[in-house]
């Protein structure tokens, strides 16, 4: 992580800067929702390596099959590793059984790799998507390797300031607009108030139709209050 | 047509003039004689049933049991070796356990079906081992796919069924089962035409006393491949002993005293 000629205790250096002896981490806000009928993902659109800001309109909601995906939070390297390797397991297990793979197949994959390389990954990932027996679903796997079926998750660095919005908001049984709403101000929300969150809000809905998917750009964002 | 084997059969990996393997139609001769196993698929579950011949009265009963459990909602009836049969049933074991341990659900008997059938017909490639002398029929209930059967024989070869026989009266049995109507029928009810058919296709002359072991797995077991319990079973037995009594005091037959059916 640090350059061997740098000291490891917490100087600044004008020789280094601050960037060149940082992880690449996706700091995060990341959220999925159920409804009747498929799942809303969004996330926001930061990667940051210490304080600047490596992409600003990072993509950090990956493709895993063709209705399955998984929001991206942690070490950016590790968890396209892990998309990538469960995205190729997903695949043949899909052309074996000669159907669409189940949501929770999908979460068990990146389970067993989160647990199995506990020690060595920093990864939380939320799988969410649409399969044809079971509908919408949303697995959580934070940091780790658990994994537990949720209505509605919320993951990264950013989610710490919005428990409270999305407990106090979610309700069972809305609609796929009202998911859309509630998902985009609830990152809005994070993305203001986390130095590590930011950017644009990247939204995607999967369902039995497929995926359709959207961006909310710097002024179109929710606004709340202007303290 | 190469009507004497000649140097063509002697291992597995020779094909004869003909086309065939001889290793693998010999394998096929020693599930031929062995007793038969049944499988029926039906609206709401699968039922196996098995003809188990006991060789000695010093045996003691239920013992070489023909009917496994592979997983939960899987079960398999075996015909041919049943050192052969145990062997598979392990590594049909080992197969479903992996698949939920990587996957994280119950593996679809499809799959399973498939991938102990690629192991059956790896044992068909080589000299130096021999192929497996047993045919074995699958069978699983779930909520999504339903009722499932898929038999695997000795050639590697798997295919799915709504009903199927095994062993040396598997062509008589094949005949009873095609009498039925069984995608209408329940597991209940299907569980007593089971227990007649075994009946039927028993050969009292050359085999003489025998043990029915019955199974099912479906909606009426929630799912779980399970043993029928002892009072179903009874009754079953005792349906199949009555449907296929010769006396018949319309037709002026007499029970006859040798008879196997009523002790």
């Amino acid at each position: 992580m640090f350059p061997a000629n740098v000291s490891t205790l917490n100087t600044y250096n004008d020789l280094y800067p601050d960037w060149t002896q940082r992880e690449v981490s996706t700091g995060t806000t990341i959220m999925a929702v159920e409804f009747e009928g498929g799942v809303v993902i969004g996330a926001d659109s930061r990667t940051t390596t210490g304080a600047y800001i490596a992409n600003r309109v990072t993509d950090k909601l990956t493709p895993i099959h063709e209705r399955i995906f998984c929001c991206r939070s942690g070490s950016a390297a590790d968890t396209q590793a892990i998309a990538d390797a469960v995205t190729y397991q997903l695949g043949f297990h899909s052309i074996e059984l000669d159907e669409a793979p189940l949501v929770q197949t999908a979460a068990s994959l990146f389970r067993e790799m989160c647990y199995r390389y506990r020690e060595e990954l920093m990864a939380g990932i939320i799988v969410a998507g649409w399969d044809p027996r079971r509908g919408g679903q949303v697995y959580t796997v934070p940091v780790g390797g658990m994994m537990t079926r949720q209505p509605v998750s919320v993951g990264g660095s950013g989610s710490s300031y919005i428990y409270g919005y999305v407990d106090s908001n979610y309700r069972a049984g809305m609609s796929k607009e009202e998911c859309l709403k509630f998902t985009a101000e609830a990152l809005a929300l994070a993305m203001e108030r986390d130095g590590s969150s930011g950017g644009v809000v990247r939204l995607a809905v999967i369902s039995e139709q497929g995926v359709e998917r959207q961006a909310i750009l710097g002024n179109q964002l929710p606004k709340f209050s202007t303290v | 047509i190469s009507l004497l084997p000649l140097q063509y059969d002697l291992s597995a990996s020779t094909f004869s003039p003909d086309g065939r393997v001889f290793q693998v139609e010999y394998a096929m001769k020693a599930v031929e004689n062995s007793s038969t196993a049944i499988g029926i698929r039906c609206k709401d579950g699968v039922v196996f049933g098995v003809e188990k011949l006991v060789l000695s009265k010093l045996y003691e009963e239920g013992s070489n049991k023909r009917i496994f459990n592979i997983d939960r909602h899987v079960g398999m009836a075996v015909a041919g070796l049943l050192a052969d049969a145990r062997s598979l049933s392990e590594v049909s074991r080992e197969e479903a356990s992996n698949f939920r341990s990587n996957y994280g659900h119950d593996i679809p008997l499809k799959h399973l079906a498939d991938r102990v059938a690629m192991y059956v017909h790896a044992y068909t490639l080589y000299s130096a081992v021999r192929p497996f002398g047993c045919s074995f029929i699958l069978g699983s209930y779930d909520e999504d796919d339903g009722p499932q059967l898929y038999m695997v024989d000795p050639s590697g070869i798997s295919h799915g069924y709504w009903g199927c026989a095994i062993g040396k009266a598997k062509q008589a049995a094949k005949t009873e089962i095609e009498k039925l109507q069984m995608k209408e029928m329940t597991c209940r009810e299907l569980v007593k035409e089971v227990a007649k058919i075994i009946y039927i296709v028993h050969d009292e002359v050359k085999d003489k006393a025998f043990e029915l072991e019955l199974s099912w797995v479906g909606e009426v077991t929630k799912g779980r491949h399970e043993l029928v319990p002892k009072d179903i079973k009874e009754e079953a037995e005792k349906y199949a002993k009555v449907s296929n009594c010769p006396s018949d005091e319309n037709l002026d037959k007499v029970c006859p005293s040798s008879c196997y059916i009523c002790p």
